[in-house]
């Protein structure tokens, strides 16, 4: 037996035992209402016709059988149990199977006011008899009464049938039956025939607007005794697997903040963002006028995710599927391979198709189902028709808030007219919920449109200031480096005249200083030259100098051993002289 | 003539099927209500339709599954099968006169 048991909150004097809720199996219904529907008595769905109450009260008993193993009866006052099976199975539910399994009882009552006539004193036993018996019959443990109110047409004596309606309920609760029973809405009270009084735990109010032609769907709990629940209208959706409500998301803003990156796709984009891209898990505002690259942008993020071997979700409001596919592949996109693959599913539908609250519903509900890592909403400007519509910003941040709980880095594109000082006004509020937000813009000077990217915010991460230009070519998106001439940056035509300005002026200092080296070298080898010259110059006087010493040395020397040899012959000669004196 | 008969608490034809008006009385158990709600109508058709009536007691405490047949939720009941169309009057029949009115039967009197 499926069970949740909520404590009472413990600041009160007398404390109730705690309240055990029986879980409605509805995606989202349980969330809002704590737990489920309050076992073993009975809750009132109303709505004005059409509003989903049989839907709900339905798809409550089958979820009981198939999820809870808890058999149920369905008492039916207006429809009968063809029309019921049939819309059911428009829905994927069979009921034939679910009665032919011994679990499910499908009771159709008829009461034709003319058929009948009032004779005397009686009470509504029959009614009873035949609840039991359905009950009986399958060991149900929820009952579903639709719509009690048919009975007012059709038995005369209302007296009698109110005191049988309050002896029903009671029944009902005696013998531990969880049941819903549904009630058209009234002009002054809840339900037309006043059922709220009898049926005093639990109240669900269902509504159907229109606005602006188109359609929403909500839901509240007015009442629910003993248990706190969100007072809030909700939006449901009435979808393919039947009811989604869109569940209370973290009231307290606690969900992690991982610390890893995500590449955006593009290298100069993430260059930017502190040199390794996005936050997972975080929000990107990627807004812009019309042309700047926006849904570019997006496709080239989520092919960089299926690359990378993860799975993408994107939502295109503007374009068909095979229209994205095709503009995607004329810059180097190739999406259809990673949708063959099974990682990237586009899901294109026009915004006017539903309303806001139904379009988050569906999302939220396919962003569960496919579990991607990355989503990618282009764009979200459309999805109300009403430009200012108020509704857009808590509804963004509830599937964001949702987005964040379930770790999806989730990009959002938004279509801004055209001058920038208009974007940043009109982009406010939404942009208060996003982590980064890229600004896009078409530059127009000196005769022609740049793309240009400027990153205006990112939290959590040093992020550069500059406005970077963009280019589609076939490998997709690349950022140009910046080009810094003076004081300004230049993009386009611009730059790549100024870039050729500045290369021929380097070629020409090159040249020039290449000329001059040359000069130099050959003044150096004239210098060298003239030194040599001088040298042998210096090296022939030398000689002469040196020779002409020498020769003198040389006169000399003879000079010297003549006289030597002289006064030699002398002395010798004198002797003789002597000797022949002597004589 | 009058024809007396015992009538027990369980399903039993009283006269045979080609009576010209068939009556289903359906009931939850001996109560004073079901009680009353018989001998009234005993008493109407001995009145007004001696001869050509047949009554079928039904108690659903003995089987609720006929409750469901003839789209039963007030007891005491009384369906006319035949003649056709179905007709049904709810309450102990106290009021003759509405009964004959619901029954579509021309008083005797």
């Amino acid at each position: 037996m499926a069970r949740a048991s909520v404590a009472k909150k413990t600041n009160e004097i007398n404390v109730e035992p705690s309240l055990a809720k029986t879980p409605t199996g509805i995606r989202g219904l349980d969330e809002i209402t704590g737990g489920g529907l309050p076992s073993g008595r009975t809750t009132l769905v109303c709505g004005a016709a059409g509003c989903g109450k049989t839907m709900l009260a339905a798809e409550f008993l089958i979820c009981g059988i198939l999820k809870y193993d808890e058999p149920g009866v369905f008492m039916m006052f207006e429809e009968n149990a063809e029309e019921l099976t049939a819309n059911m199975r428009s829905l994927g539910f069979d009921l034939d199977k679910l009665q032919k399994r011994k679990k499910l009882v499908l009771d159709h009552v008829h009461v034709e006011r003319s058929e009948i006539e009032e004779t005397g004193e009686y009470d509504l036993e029959g009614l009873f008899i035949r609840l039991g018996h359905a009950i009986d019959t399958v060991g149900a443990k929820r009952v579903v009464l639709d719509t009690v109110e048919a009975l007012f047409a059709g038995i005369p004596n209302h007296a009698v049938l109110r005191a049988e309606l309050r002896r029903l309920f009671r029944w009902l609760k005696d013998r531990g039956m969880t049941a819903i029973i549904t009630g058209e809405r009234g002009e002054e009270s809840l339900t037309r025939y006043g059922l709220e009084e009898y049926v005093a735990d639990c109240v669900i109010l269902l509504d159907h607007r229109i606005h602006d032609q188109v359609s929403t769907r909500r839901l509240r709990v007015v009442k629910y005794r003993g248990s706190s629940h969100g007072t809030n209208e909700y939006p449901f959706l009435i979808g393919e697997k039947g009811l989604s409500v869109m569940p209370i998301t973290s009231m307290r803003l606690d969900h992690e903040a991982p610390a890893q990156r995500v590449s955006s796709g593009i290298s100069g984009l993430d260059d930017m963002l502190g040199g390794k891209g996005f936050y997972r898990g975080s929000s990107i505002l990627v807004s812009g006028a019309p042309g700047t690259g926006k849904s570019s942008i997006g496709a080239t993020f989520a092919n960089a995710a299926c690359k990378r071997g993860e799975r993408a979700l994107l939502f295109a409001y503007e374009e068909s599927s095979k229209q994205l596919i095709r503009n995607m592949a004329s810059i180097g996109l190739d999406l259809e391979r990673w949708i063959d693959a099974g990682l990237l599913t586009i899901h294109a539908s026009r915004p006017t198709l539903q309303g806001l609250e139904q379009h988050l519903v569906y999302m939220y509900d396919l962003v569960k189902r496919v579990r991607p890592s990355i989503v990618v909403v282009d764009p979200i400007s459309n999805l109300s028709i009403d430009e200012f519509d108020r509704g857009l910003k808590p509804a963004l941040m509830r599937l964001i808030d949702s987005l964040k709980l379930l770790g999806c880095t989730a990009m959002f594109t938004s279509l801004t007219s055209d001058s920038v000082s208009v974007v940043a006004e009109s982009q406010a509020g939404v942009s208060s919920l996003m982590d980064t937000w890229l600004l896009l813009a078409n530059l127009a000077y000196n005769g022609e449109r740049t793309r240009t990217l400027q990153v205006l915010k990112s939290r959590g991460m040093p992020h550069s200031n500059q406005v970077r230009e963009f280019v589609f070519s076939d490998n997709g998106v690349d950022l140009i480096d910046v080009y810094l001439s003076g004081n300004q940056v230049l993009t386009g035509t611009a730059r790549v005249s100024q870039a050729a300005i500045e290369s021929a002026s380097i070629e020409l200092k090159k040249r020039d200083h290449e000329r001059r080296l040359k000069e130099l070298s050959s003044h150096r080898k004239a210098i060298d030259a003239q030194i040599s010259a001088l040298n042998a110059q210096l090296e022939e006087r030398e000689g002469a100098v040196t020779a002409a010493i020498e020769q003198e040395n040389l006169e000399a020397d003879r000079i010297t051993s003549r006289i030597k040899a002289a006064s030699k012959n002398r002395k010798a000669t004198s002797k003789r002289v002597a000797e022949d004196r002597s004589v | 003539m009058m024809s007396t008969q015992t009538i027990p608490m369980k399903h039993e034809a009283l006269h045979p099927r080609k009576a010209e008006w068939q009556l289903r009385l359906y009931v939850a158990g001996q109560t004073p209500k079901s009680q009353a709600a018989l001998d009234n109508l005993k008493r109407m058709c001995e009145t007004h339709l001696a001869g050509r009536y047949s009554i079928e007691v039904i108690d659903l405490l003995v089987n609720p599954r006929l409750a469901a047949g003839d789209q039963i939720l007030a007891v005491p009941t009384l369906v006319r099968k035949v003649p056709e169309p179905i007709r049904k009057i709810i309450g102990d029949l106290s009021n003759e006169y509405r009964v004959l009115v619901g029954l579509d039967v021309q008083p005797l009197r």
